[in-house]
């Protein structure tokens, strides 16, 4: 594809790998390779917000920070707009940089405390020459209003403001360089409950505003569902199951989403006690060597014998629904299902 | 039901701190009581006085800038507030244990976790180091950590967060306190292992009947855990009823709030999605809260009355209590 800006998807990304090599400590310790990212191939549709979810350490802000070639890709393709962004550099690669901007989870630490917050707006601006400088004050003054700041609070520094403020500055500083694709790396999580609904609604409104595609971090199943277009999953560096939000949800199908699913807490789980429920032991594991066969297999209470050996493929067994489990037939009947209608 | 003799009960609880804006009042007119093998839920926004309410009842309030104006802490009759200093020591890990949001700042990276389990026994039951080291490995058992004789010679960075999670439960339940007191105990966990720590709570809590208070910001949380819930705000209970109660027929607007504002996960979503109902604003600053309800300016029901003058606890059911002037029986609402 060479052709830009005309094909249904803003960001395709395929085979993408991420590796970190670890320097040997000492003697006993011998160096290793972090698989952060282990081959992930997913499409982001203009206009839509799409997901990434998984335990910590499971390689998603790898993922994303890859996307904007903030962190060295290892290997695979990542074209933005049609356009090939591995092999990009000087001017070109910072042209296709203004049209991806991120926001970060914490923000009180990645907002410049000696910047005033109009000045920490800007910057993007002027560092990436958007527009013409006497206009870039209006700019500003617009996307204060745009993220529910008043102008006059450009004068402020970071402390003065409230963690849902701070995070308010943070979305209008992404918004500076008008991206096409803005990445959220759990934007809501350093937050009250109260504010991170403030903010997710402000996200959504500034999407249908502005015509935005949101590549969406989240460990919080909640909000991935309540926000979230398409959704991938995550198990150590890899894609193990990825669909739409209804069919992931209404039929997860990769034990592992399974049990992300099943962990979240609420009253239902209390009234079902200990039954009806499969916990995963164990925690999420290193990346550094990872287990041949299926990675999940040994925290996977289904596992046969196989899944130690073989890798199971992402497949499609469902339309736009893929999903890598040796036990997933073609009839979508997933392991935990099975499971459960035998006892 | 709860009519048994309270275990814990916590009177009209005063806490007020200095700061340079002036007198924040922290606490007010707190109060809860706890029965045996019960979880009580605390549950509110950052700032709103949690973990002042579970740092009163150790009384570990940092005083000054601190003070304790009024109230009692009763632990089986005894009021902890007047009790000595040597007292609080024994009590504390004892009778009554905490565990802390993020167990590194906790336990004590230079000492093996073994010998932290063991310091605490030995403290408390004058065990021989021997004997300390055992009921050490016995309790590592009894939180699931896998080869616990090895284990217990490790050293919290070996470990990671829930396994660190585990040892600090561990720890905390060692001496068999009858109240265990978490704040925001998962809150750096990911879903998998809180799931993993509430289990292990609850089986606990089966087998030795320890009363838990359990701090969280998240509703899912409570209402997976507790049995009965505290919603506070601004360093005052605004609601408390039995669990259920409170989901399925919250009165105060700030309890609704709560619950509405947070994207609910369902089996099956619908294709649509709404806006998620919002609590304008923020919590106020605790040293200039007025004579009136502190959630006044982001109530959308809030009346003079409201700014007046702050509501009392009113009874809207059985054992369900909510401050709130929408209702005051006698009142205009
Ligand atoms: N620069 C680096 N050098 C070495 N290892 C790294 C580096 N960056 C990330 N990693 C490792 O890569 C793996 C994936 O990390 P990543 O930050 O992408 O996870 P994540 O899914 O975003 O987790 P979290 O939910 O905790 O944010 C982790 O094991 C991490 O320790
Ligand atoms: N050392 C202190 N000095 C002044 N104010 C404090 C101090 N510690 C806590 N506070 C205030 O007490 C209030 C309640 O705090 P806290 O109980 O920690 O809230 P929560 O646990 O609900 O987030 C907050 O407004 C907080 O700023
Ligand atoms: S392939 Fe085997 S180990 Fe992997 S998820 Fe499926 S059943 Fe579990
Ligand atoms: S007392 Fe008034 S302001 Fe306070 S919560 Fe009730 S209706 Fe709202
Ligand atoms: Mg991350
Ligand atoms: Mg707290």
């Amino acid at each position: 594809m060479t052709a830009s800006g005309n094909s249904d998807y803003l960001l395709e990304v395929q085979d993408l790998k991420v590796h970190f090599r670890l320097p040997r400590r000492n003697m006993l310790t011998p160096g290793g390779t972090v698989h952060a990212v282990d081959g992930i191939s997913y499409r982001v549709r203009r206009g839509s917000t799409f997901g990434i979810v998984g335990e910590s350490g499971s390689g998603k802000t790898t993922a994303a920070l890859a996307a904007m070639r903030l962190v060295p890709v290892t290997d695979g393709s990542i074209s933005l707009d049609g356009v090939e962004m591995t092999t990009l550099t000087g001017d070109a690669l910072r042209e296709m940089r203004r049209k991806i901007q991120i926001v970060f989870q914490d923000p009180y630490s990645s907002l410049n405390p000696r910047m005033r917050a109009g000045a920490i707006v800007r910057e993007p601006m002027d560092l990436m020459e958007v527009g013409e400088p006497v206009e870039r004050d209006g700019r500003v003054a617009e996307l204060f209003r745009r993220v529910g700041l008043r102008p006059e609070q450009e004068a402020l520094f970071p402390h003065q403001f409230s963690g849902g403020q701070r995070q308010r500055i943070g979305v209008a500083r992404a918004l500076a360089t008008q991206p096409e694709l803005i990445v959220c790396d759990e934007p809501v999580s350093a937050l009250d409950v109260a504010i991170q609904a403030q903010i997710l609604n402000l996200l959504r409104e500034l999407q249908n505003g502005f015509g935005l595609t949101y590549l969406f971090i989240s460990h919080d199943l909640g909000v991935v569902q309540h926000i979230c277009d398409d959704i991938a999953v995550m198990y150590l560096g890899e894609i193990v199951e990825q669909s739409d939000r209804v069919s992931l949800f209404t039929l997860p199908l990769h034990p592992y989403t399974w049990a992300l699913i099943s962990a979240v807490p609420s009253a239902r789980r209390r009234e079902r006690g200990k039954d009806g429920r499969v916990r995963l032991q164990g925690d999420p594991p290193n990346p550094i060597d990872p287990p041949p066969g299926c990675r999940f297999a040994p925290r996977c209470p289904f596992a046969v014998d196989r899944c130690h050996r073989d890798k199971p493929a992402l497949r499609e067994v469902r339309e736009g629904h893929l999903v890598s489990c040796h036990l997933v037939g073609d009839d979508c009947v997933p392991p935990h299902a099975a499971a459960a209608s035998v006892s | 039901m709860d009519a048994a003799a309270p275990l814990l009960e916590v009177e009209d609880l005063e806490v007020e701190f200095r700061t340079r804006h002036g007198t924040a009042r922290v606490l007010d007119g707190v109060a809860l009581s706890l029965q045996p093998g019960r979880t009580l839920g605390i549950v509110g926004e950052s700032g709103c006085g949690k973990s002042m309410t579970a740092l009163s009842i150790m009384r570990l309030v940092p005083v000054p800038p601190g003070r304790i104006g009024a109230g009692a802490v009763r632990l089986k009759g005894e009021d902890l507030l007047q009790a000595s200093e040597k007292r609080m020591r024994e009590v504390r890990g004892k009778d009554i244990s905490m565990i802390f949001q993020e167990p590194m700042t906790s336990l004590n990276p230079v000492y093996s976790i073994g010998d932290q389990i063991a310091e605490t026994v030995r403290l408390h039951e004058g065990l021989s180091r021997r004997d300390s080291l055992d009921r050490a490995i016995e309790m590592l058992k009894a939180v699931h950590i896998p080869a616990a004789e090895r284990r217990v010679r490790e050293f919290p960075h070996q470990m990671s967060g829930g396994m660190r999670q585990r040892v600090m439960i561990a720890m905390a339940l060692a001496c068999r306190p009858s109240v265990l007191i978490a704040d925001e105990p998962t809150t750096a966990l990911d879903v998998t292992v809180q799931a993993q720590v509430f289990d292990l709570l609850k089986e606990l809590q089966e087998k030795t009947g320890t009363a838990i208070i359990l701090i969280s910001h998240d509703m899912g949380a409570i209402a997976e855990m507790a049995d009965r819930v505290m919603v506070m705000y601004a360093g005052r209970i605004v609601e408390e009823a039995a669990t259920d109660e409170i989901l399925e027929s919250p009165r105060h607007p700030y309890t609704r709030g709560l619950i509405s504002c947070v994207p609910h996960m369902e089996d099956e979503p619908p294709p649509e999605r709404a806006a998620l109902t919002e609590i304008p604003g923020v919590v106020p600053a605790l040293t200039d809260l007025g004579a009136g309800c502190s959630f006044a300016p982001r109530c959308a029901h809030t009346t003079d009355l409201c700014r007046r003058a702050a509501p009392q606890p009113f009874a809207v059911g059985e054992n369900h209590r909510t401050a709130c002037w929408l209702y005051d029986e006698a009142g205009a609402a």
